[in-house]
């Protein structure tokens, strides 16, 4: 079975392709991608955390990826609603064409 | 990330969601590898096309998709060197998995209502919170624009 630092690292190359497209890329969409791509690294970091601990057992890892993926659920569906009126009042989805939050 | 096209971006979404509901599969978290199948390759994904095709129309096609790329990529590139080079210098990463048991959906589901009952609650208020709020937000422009 793959030792724990290869999930690690799979996890932390996510977070930073994820943190590179959030950076670097005008589309609203696009950047919310991004935030998705890094809350996914951490929950992989999670399970691999619990899998790997002394005590797996108490699934603490596990109850917090499930509401981790919950909460990240929620946050997309309020993010792309955000995104959705913004582009109706700017007609752009476009982060440095949004300029003023006054309508 | 780095593609054009962002259907084709969102596409790619799925299946790095899809390999990572695999990797939990391979760690022994069945019910979390399915959730995320549910909620990420169902759920998310669909939202994220929607939003993308209802915002596509008028996008000008010719000017770069980004912006100072090279300043976001070096501060990623760094940002992962440090962590690999944590991950690979400490001796947590070398840890075997030690045997385990079947985790069953039932003995998750006791520790969700017994323990865990007080975050349970919340979320499911978060998350009703959450589809209101969202269909408001999205609702209140239509209003203002009759």
């Amino acid at each position: 079975m793959t030792p724990l630092s290869g999930y690690l690292l799979v996890s932390a190359l996510l977070f930073c392709i994820g943190l590179a497209g959030a950076l670097t890329r005008r589309n609203a969409i696009m950047v919310l991608i991004g935030i998705e791509l890094m809350l996914n690294a951490a929950n992989l970091n999670f399970i691999a955390f619990w899998r790997f601990s002394e005590h797996p057992e108490t699934m603490t890892g596990l109850t917090f990826a499930l509401f981790s993926i919950a909460i990240a659920a929620a946050e997309a569906a309020v993010g792309l609603a955000l995104i959705i009126t913004i582009y109706r009042h700017f007609r752009t989805a476009n982060v440095d064409q949004v300029e003023d939050m006054k309508g | 990330m780095s593609l054009r096209n962002m259907v084709h971006c969102a596409l790619s979404l799925v299946l790095t969601f899809a390999g990572l509901a695999g990797l939990y599969l391979q760690l022994n978290a069945e019910f979390v590898g399915f959730t995320q199948i549910l909620v990420y390759v169902g759920a998310v994904a669909i939202l994220i096309v929607f939003a993308i095709l209802l915002t596509r129309s008028t996008e000008p096609q010719n000017e770069p998709a980004t912006v100072t790329p090279w300043v976001g990529i070096s501060v990623a590139i760094g940002a992962f060197l440090t962590m690999a080079l944590a991950v690979l210098a400490s001796p947590v990463g070398k840890r075997a998995a030690a045997p385990m048991g079947e985790v069953s959906v039932r003995t998750l589901g006791q520790k969700l209502m017994t323990d865990y009952v007080l975050p349970l609650e919340v979320m499911a208020l978060l998350l009703t919170a959450a589809m209101l709020g969202a269909v408001i937000i999205a609702m209140k422009d239509k209003e203002g624009s009759r």
